[in-house]
């Protein structure tokens, strides 16, 4: 049977073995997947799979007095399925995880606020709040609208990867805390560590933020209408472009959230990118892991 | 100083293994984006199509797309669906402008076709793993 050889690692190899700090070019497995794109395909609509036919001059309503979370999204689940394509929610009464998980067009309008994780993990909807959101208001949000008119908790918009997550009033800490993309628009003020570990998207706060804004973040454009108490690691001032002026004045004026400085009020705040290391030993840790 | 995508936009056409610093070199992995990652859109470059789908979904802009551009894996423009984890390749037939603005709608444009298709993979994995 054939035996595998291989030569004595020499002193150094050795010595930088045990010290963890040998060093090797990454190459074989990976975790890319491709796929091919036919263009010749004809275009067969804007749906996705297993998306619902709704129509969105066909209006239903649901009063969430006697019901739980669970049944609500059910239940607004089963309407979406009938074809409604906007739904008013009467009465929330700021139960927890409502309008969470809707992965389809719709227009969603709610009178009342909510609790904790509402309308998280939602592709594709425009959620109307009259009232107020508990924590973690559009966590994981990937696309569509949410507007909230009065005040939201702290990790607002938490882990979120695209859409449009607008406060017109005061957030609290920690909000678009991991945010990967998309949008978040704060009318008032906002609380510590803002954008903390910020990797994608955009935030826009009109007002003033806390301590360590934009703390440790690796990507991303903070714009900011007010002062921060204090920078977070690796924050830095940038300078503004006339992209980010016209992007920012279509934005504020659409959800209604001009501060009286008008755009000229706002600054930006991007990664410094000094803590983009990546050192000797990674290609090691990734070989380790896969 | 500008940025490595406003220098040149067709480096990473130009030269697909892209190691640009020594650091790079060293770990023999690029580090960071291929492209401009904040860029934002210009509306006055939408194709008819993206217009046409932000109609369909009730929205007055590009919404989750604006965080969408063209990317580059493996020497070859490439847009990533986070919907499969996975890159579209974009066909070496199509000729790309020499703007990342451009190839960002065309980038948009093609990922909606790709992701509505029947042939994308989420059918199958709807059919495999959907609970409800």
């Amino acid at each position: 049977m054939a035996t595998l050889t291989q030569a004595a690692p020499t002193d150094e190899d050795r010595r930088s073995h045990e010290m963890g700090m040998h060093q090797e070019q990454l190459s074989g497995r990976t975790q890319q997947v491709f796929f091919d794109i036919d263009l010749n395909e004809p275009h067969h609509g804007f749906s996705l799979p297993d998306s619902f036919d709704v129509d969105f001059n066909k209006r239903g309503e649901i009063d969430a007095s006697n019901m739980e979370a669970m049944q609500v999204n059910a239940r607004i689940r089963e309407m979406m399925k009938e074809g409604y394509g906007t739904i008013v929610l009467k009465n929330p009464a700021a139960k927890h995880s409502m309008a969470v998980g809707i992965l389809n067009r719709l227009n969603l309008i709610i009178e009342g606020s909510l609790g904790y994780f509402g309308c998280g993990l939602i592709d594709g909807p425009n959620v109307r709040i009259s009232g107020r959101v508990g924590w973690s208001c559009g966590e994981n949000m990937m696309s569509g609208t949410i507007l909230i008119e009065k005040n939201a908790g702290s990790q607002f918009g938490a882990a979120i990867r695209g859409g449009d997550l607008v406060c017109k009033g005061d957030v609290g800490s920690r909000t678009g805390i991991d945010m990967k993309g998309g949008n978040i628009i704060v009318g008032g003020d906002t609380g510590s560590f803002t954008g903390f570990m910020m990797q994608r998207g955009r935030m826009v706060i009109c007002g003033n933020a806390g301590k360590n804004l934009g703390d440790s973040m690796y990507d991303g454009t903070i714009f900011l209408g007010g002062e921060p108490r204090s920078l977070g690691v690796d924050a830095v001032w940038a300078d503004m472009t006339d992209l980010d002026r016209d992007w920012l004045e279509k934005k504020l004026t659409k959800y209604d959230v001009m501060p009286k400085g008008g755009i000229g009020s706002f600054r930006k705040i991007v990664a410094g990118k000094q803590l983009w290391n990546y050192d000797n030993l990674e290609p090691t840790e990734k070989k380790l892991v896969l | 100083m500008p940025k490595k995508s406003q220098a040149d936009v067709d480096k990473y056409l130009k030269d697909s293994a892209g190691l640009d610093t020594e650091r790079e070199k060293v770990i023999g992995q690029h580090i960071g984006y291929r492209y401009d990652v904040n860029l934002l859109p210009d509306y006055d470059r939408l194709t008819p199509f993206l217009k046409e789908y932000m109609e369909f979904m009730g929205w007055d802009d590009l919404n989750w797309l604006e965080d969408v551009h063209m990317g580059y894996e493996e020497g070859q423009p490439a847009i990533f669906d986070r919907n499969i984890n996975g890159w579209v390749r974009i066909p070496k037939s199509m000729d790309l402008p020499d703007n990342q603005q451009d190839r960002d709608m065309i980038a948009r444009e093609l990922l909606i076709r790709f992701q509505t298709s029947p042939r994308h993979p989420l059918n199958d994995l709807n059919k495999a793993y959907r609970k409800f």
